[in-house]
Formats: C-alpha cells, structure tokens, sequence
C-alpha cells in the first residue's frame, strides 16, 4: 500500500512538495509535544488546492490517514504523525491574500504565522488579537485548529471571538464556505464547531480574521507579593472592581526566577508572586484604570508595585513572561507543560494541592498562570535521562488536569487535547458525550481519515482506563464490556 | 413526565416534538408541528459568582430575572440579547441566538455561552463546555446550540460569560444622509474609540458611547455631535418596539459585511450595528431581496410578516445543507426536534 500511495502522490506534486527519505522525515517526527515521536508515511507539502484535493482523494482510496500540519508548534501532539498516514503540511499556503483596514479583516492562508497578520495590519492602525506565546512562529492555520488563546484572552476573546468566515476541504475534497464576510451565517454555527477542532473535520485553506484598531497606549502595572494567595486575592478583586485588564498574568517564584536570568525583565526575585497587569485605551482612562488598580493591590498587601513608564519597558517586561517557557528550560534537562483551567477563586487550593503532589512525586513545579481567565500553566521539571522521571512527570500531569476537573475547570484551556489529554478527557466527559463527539465526526468524516486517534478518546479506551479511575464505586462506563 | 423521559420516549416511538418556552419569538421562522413540551418546568440561577464573570441558570429562567441578578452586581450580557417580550427565556435566547445593538464592536450570544447542559434527540443528557472562560476540550458543542432553533438538541442549563457594566455610556447623533452616515461608521470603527452602537434613520445616524469614563469624555469632546444621556432609543431598537417596526410590511433583516456601502434597496431601511445589519420594510418578493444580499456578501431573513414562512431563513447550497443534515443526524437520529423549524428538511 506504501508504495501506491507513494507513487500516485508523485504524480500530484513537484519533488520537492514531497517527502518520503527517513533522515528528511525526522523533523515532522512530533511537534511541540516532543515526547512522542512518529514518523510518518511521508509529509506533502502542497502549493495550490487542486493539489490538496487530489492529496485527500488519493488518501480516502487508499485508507491512509492525513495529519493537518502548521508549523508545529502545537504543545498537546495534535500534528503528531500517523504511522500509515502522510502529514500534510500547509506551510507553502503562506500569503496574505487582502487585508481591508474598512471592515477591519484580512482574508489569509493557513500557513501565514500569527504575528504576520498583526504586522501587516499595523500601518493601519490595526492588529489581530489573540497572541499566543508563539506567536512568532505559530501559524494561524493551526491557531484556528486549536481554538488558541495568548495573554489578552479575557478581553479580547480566544481565535474563536476572533475570526469571521473559513473556507474549507472536507476528506472528500469539497469545498465549504464557513461562516460569512457578514456577521453572521444562515444555518448552523459551523464556524464555531470547526475552531478548535484539530484536524478531525476538515482541511482549512483559507481565513478570514478580524482585525480591531491598536489601543493608543498600553501600560503594564507589576505587582509582588509575598504568598500566591494573596496575589490571587487580588486577581479576584480587580475583576470584581469591574476592571477588565488587557492582560493580567501571574507567575510564582521559581518562574521568575528562571524567566529573571534569562530575560532580565527587572522582576523581582525574592517575591512569592508576581501579577502582571496591563491597562490599554485612550491615555486619560490608562491613567484612571492604573489609580484604581493601584488603590485595589494596595488594599491587598502588594509588597511592591512598578509601572512601566515607556513602551520599551512594557515589552521587557511581557519578555519576561514570553519568555517564561524557554527560561525554565533552562533550569531543567526536560519539562512537561501543562494546560488547566480552574474557576480563579479555586487557586489557592490547586495550588497547595499541586505543592503537595509536587513533594510525593519528588519533582518541581514552576507556575505561569493566565490569572485573569482562570488558565493555570504547571511545568513539571523533570529529566527525561534519570531513572522513570518522564512516566512520573506524565503521571504528575494527569493528576494535575483530574484535579482541575475537580474543581470544576477543564483540562485544556488553549493547547488542545491532540494525543496528550485523550485519557484525561474520560475523565472531563461521559461515554455518552464522547459517543455524541464521535457522532459529529462521523458527519464530516464519515471514514475516521482525518487526524484519527486525537482529541476524542475511544469508549474503549475510556473503559481501560475506567479501571484506574473508580469514584464513589461507580464504574464510569457501565454499558461497556469489560476487558 | 421529566424532559428527559419524554424525549425518550418520543424517540422510541418516533413522535414529533415542538420544543416551547414563553413564546416571544414564535413568530420568527417556519412553523413547526408536533407535540408539545415546554422548558418552563425548569427555571432557577444555578450559578453567579460576579468575580468569575459568567452565570449559569436552567433553561426556563426568565432573562428578565437574570438581568435583574447581574444589574444588581453592576454587571450585564453585553451582547444585549433582543427579548421580544417580558417573558423571554435564557434557553430561548440562546436557542434563537439574536444579539442586540452592541453587536458588531462587544460580540454575538455566540461568542459569550461558555457552557450546557442539554439532551440530544436520543433522550440523553449531554454537558458540553463549562463555567470558565478557556475551554477547549471537545468540540464546542455549547456554541453550535447557539441559533440551532432546537433541532440538534433541548437546552436544559446555560451558562453565559457576563462582563462589568460600563462606566458611562451616552448617544451622540449628527444629522447625515445614508452614505455620509456609512462612511462616517466605518472611519470611525478603524479608530479604537469606545463604540458600543451605531444606528442610521430618517437621516439621523445615532453612536453610542460605552466605556471607561474618561475615554467616552475624549471621544465626546472629539467627535462632535449632539449628546444625549437617555438610552430609549437602544432599547427600542432592540426590542423593535420602535415606531419603524410598527408596519404589516414583511421585515427583512440584511446580515451585510460591515463597511458595505449604501444599497438601494426596494423599500423603507433603519441602519443597526453600523449598517451590518439593515432591517428592510419592504413588499419585494424574497427571491429579490436574498438576491441582493447575496450580492453584497450577506444574507437575508424574512423576520416578521414574511411573504413565506417556510422559507424564512437563506437557503443554504447544496454541500452545506447535507452537511447540515448529517449534523442533525448526529444528534437527533429520529428527527423528532423541532422538525422544520430552522429549514424544512431538517
């Protein structure tokens, strides 16, 4: 079978739209989840979608899987390769096909990366706004894959609140045009079941975003503390003072320590905690929002407050957090990025639950936190050369995530579920639900091609796993079989 | 007989069934037959924590009673959902999925329901989302509820994000004709002043300001215009009480991309979220009326009075519909919710 599908996707693409020698293989062998490694059949890289279509057609004949590709920077697995399926990697789809400063969208290709957008818009006087911290390499192909979020989320909305109309391949190689140039679209909201839905739907080729104007001025308030409760205390009673800040990220201690050496943002090492909360708009309602939320953090026994007073300060001082990721890479061989969501005011006890587990797994934890959308990013330091530490790590995390559930949260906030989270989403949902997930899979991709084994677990699977995960005596898949 | 029981039930045997609240958007879209059953069994706030920012209330709470909870904690649904009457549901609201005024510059119903709780056409009851504002495990089945008129599915919770009063809010009107009105919008929506409405009628365009209390003064003293602190105006706009909607006309509502200049169109206009959405009183026939939103790369409603009322809505292409169908497969096998109500072979 390898060998006719080989041959037939050389006559659908140019020699170098195709891959199919080991060593050239190798870099699309996992994305940003480097722990699971696969490689697959071969990687296509198409230019036009002709050329996708007859990709996704020659695939259905033959039975083969298709992975979605961007640029790989994808954190839970979901561009992982399929042994005996091809990746397809939209990387050529990289152009920016119209950008109308009037109705505030630019129509662009899947492979345009993130920040491109913003940096095409910004002359005038526009920006796109969900920023992911990879932003300047993520493409937006896959951020729409992902539902992705960034730092300015609780204002300005997640990919989802941000994008107008899709233009779609289905694994049949029809084309569909989802959502509308208009607000909204006759029908079902298509638009919102495709965002975020990994590659299990369709093939998307083209992008509609929507672009709002770039606030006159923005400044970034830093706040220490000397326990993470009480900086989370203040998280709670800035909202509640209706104040919705552009941004408002915590970090814990050993985060700014290890995002200190390496960006030297200026913050300060010996706090327990620090938030960081940006105040955008007009000058005059900068300088009244920064008053107010000075008085409420002093209210709240900040131990020490800086106000970024030029733009060159305000960049340092998100580079420390940006940079937050890499920073603790540095502390440790390996780390194992997680992705929770908790209600906010659920902080204080996830987190000393957390400190807990961190001493019986006997590894440290380093913790950046979208606060103002109750997004919780634990990194487990691990090394992945002594002893079982990675299964640990592994285990440690799916604790962390069962714990956000717990609480009321969810287990991915902005990464996916991609391979990583499937056997925590037994635990987020009911056989019936996934069932109801697979259903809707089934009506766009009724043969299981596209990204197969991601984001939505078998009921088999679930039914293995129940075995672990027995609450009250109830067994979580009772109309099952057993194994 | 609980929801849930009877829609199994009704499944089994197959039985039509004609998903009810308090009746206030009936007479939007096509009429749909079956046996009864209502979703006012169940009502309550389940769930308001203001510092969380989202509220979660059963299916049958009134919105009336669930705006008066937020107001009372300074807070609102920002998308300003039309009620059409004082006995609106939350499931109603989510399940017609209108948005109000602010629309086109705070976000649609869409974009603001985080979480459900519902059952399918199976009689199972399904949790999709939930309370918090990041959530993407799953498919965002909470949102495809959003304007589905109850063919994939019976809201029995929802829980919404809510967002803090603003400061200050005040109108400013200028005397303009269609087209200057059209342009003066969309100059101004390139500009990050702090719009929340902009309405053209009888050659009076309307902004709203909403925001911080220093940035609606800078833009007051910025863009000129009489200012006007009473918000009446908005309120009927939403809730078409005001005296243009008053008429036996069919009333069409034109969903056109924004920054679409001025159309001629076959009868008397009212201008809503900056001229995206433009409400038509017209006696065209509808082939007509589509036609031209079409061509401006929109689409048209039939939304009171229409000359068909099974065909209220756009139709929807070919490869679209039988997606469409599948989807309705997917979670109503029997079709027996709400048959018809949003297309005919659905």
């Amino acid at each position: 079978m390898k060998r006719a599908i080989l041959e037939e996707l050389r006559e659908i693409l140019p020699p170098e739209g195709l891959i199919d020698q080991t060593e050239a293989l190798r870099p699309y062998e996992c994305d940003g989840l480097t722990a699971l490694r696969t490689l697959p059949l071969a990687v296509t890289l198409p230019d036009t979608e002709e050329q996708v279509k007859r990709i996704l057609q020659c695939c259905k004949r033959h039975g083969a899987p298709v992975v979605a590709r961007g640029a790989g920077t994808g954190l839970s697995g979901g561009a992982q390769p399929h042994e005996d399926g091809i990746i397809l990697s939209l990387a050529k789809f990289n152009r920016i096909r119209r950008l109308d400063p009037d109705s505030r969208t630019a129509v662009v290709e899947p492979g345009v990366r993130n920040i491109a957008i913003s940096e095409a818009a910004r002359p005038h006087g526009l920006y796109y706004a969900p920023d992911p911290s990879s932003q300047i390499a993520c493409t937006i192909g896959g951020n729409v894959a992902e539902n992705s979020g960034g730092l300015h989320c609780l204002k300005y909305g997640l990919t989802v609140h941000n994008i107008q109309k899709l233009r779609v391949m289905t694994i049949d190689g029809d084309l569909l045009t989802i959502g509308s140039d208009a607000l909204d679209a006759p029908g079902y909201d298509l638009l919102a079941l495709m965002t975020g839905s990994e590659g299990l739907l369709g093939i998307i080729l083209e992008i509609t975003v929507k672009l709002l104007p770039v606030p006159p001025l923005a400044r970034v308030i830093m706040a220490a503390f000397d326990s993470v409760e009480t900086a989370g205390e203040a998280v709670g009673r800035i909202i509640a003072n209706g104040i919705i800040p552009g941004g408002l990220e915590m970090m814990d201690n050993l985060s700014i320590r290890a995002a200190e050496d390496f960006a030297h943002a200026g913050y300060p090492t010996d706090a327990a905690a620090i938030l960081l909360c940006e105040l955008d708009g007009t000058a005059e309602e900068v300088e009244q929002d920064i008053a107010r939320v000075t008085t409420i953090l002093e209210g709240c026994g900040v131990t020490s407050i800086k106000l970024s007073t030029s733009e060159q300060e305000r960049l340092s001082l998100w580079a420390g957090r940006k940079s937050a990721f890499p920073a603790v890479g540095r502390i440790s061989p390996d780390y194992y990025c997680m992705d929770g969501t908790i209600p906010r005011h659920r902080l204080p006890d996830v987190l000393r639950r957390m400190g807990e587990m961190s001493h019986e797994y006997g590894l440290r934890v380093a913790n950046v936190f979208h606060a103002g959308d109750g997004n919780l990013h634990p990194l487990i330091l691990y090394d992945a050369n002594k002893g079982n530490e990675l299964e640990k790590a592994e285990e440690f995390g799916g604790k962390i995530l069962e714990l956000c559930v717990d609480v009321g949260g969810t287990i991915t906030g902005e990464h996916g579920v991609g391979t990583e989270k499937i056997n925590q989403m037994c635990v987020q949902f009911q056989a019936l639900e996934l069932s109801q997930f697979h259903a809707v899979k089934e009506a766009f991709d009724p043969h299981g091609l596209l990204n197969p084994g991601k984001a939505v677990p078998t009921l088999h699977r679930c039914a293995e796993l129940g075995a672990m995960h027995v609450h009250n005596g109830e067994l979580p898949f009772p109309e099952l079989e057993r194994f | 007989m609980e929801l849930q029981e009877r829609i199994r039930a009704a499944f089994e045997k197959g039985t039509r069934l004609r998903i009810t609240g308090s009746g206030t958007k009936k007479f939007l879209g096509p009429h749909c037959e079956g046996e009864a059953i209502s979703t006012l069994e169940s009502t309550g706030i389940v769930s308001y924590q203001p510092e969380e920012l989202f509220i979660t209330a059963k299916a049958g709470t009134s919105l009336s009673e669930i705006e008066a909870a937020l107001a009372e904690k300074g807070q609102q649904f920002s998308f300003e959902p039309p009620a059409f009457g004082e006995t609106a549901t939350l499931g109603g609201t989510i399940a017609c999925g209108l948005s109000g005024p602010a629309r086109p510059w705070k976000g649609a119903a869409r974009d603001f329901v985080l979480g459900s709780r519902l059952i399918n056409g199976k009689g199972e009851l399904l949790r999709f989302g939930g309370e918090v504002i990041k959530n993407v495990a799953g498919y965002d089945v909470s949102r495809l509820m959003c304007g589905a008129f109850g063919t994939l599915g019976v809201l029995t919770e929802v829980s919404i994000k809510v967002v803090p009063v603003p400061q200050k809010s005040l109108t400013l009107s200028m005397e303009l004709d269609r087209t200057d009105a059209l342009a003066r919008v969309t100059e101004l929506s390139r500009q990050p002043w702090p719009i929340s409405a902009a309405a053209w009628y009888q050659g009076v365009l309307r902004i709203r300001l909403s925001g911080a209390e220093a940035a609606v003064d800078h833009a007051v003293a910025s863009l000129g215009g009489e200012v006007s602190e009473a918000s009446g105006f908005w309120t009927r706009l939403r809730e078409q009480t005001h005296p243009f909607f008053k008429s036996t006309r069919s009333l069409w509502r034109l969903s056109l991309p924004q920054a679409t200049p001025a159309i001629d169109l076959p009868g008397e206009e009212l201008l809503d979220w900056g001229g995206a959405q433009r409400w038509l009183l017209s006696d065209e026939d509808g082939t007509t009326i589509r036609t031209i939103a079409s061509e401006a790369g929109g689409h048209a409603t039939a939304f009171r009075n229409p000359p068909d009322r099974e065909d209220a809505f756009m139709p929807l292409a070919p490869p679209m519909l039988a997606l469409h169908r599948r989807i309705k497969q997917a979670f109503d096998p029997g079709g027996i919710l709400n048959p018809g109500r949003l297309y005919r072979e659905l």
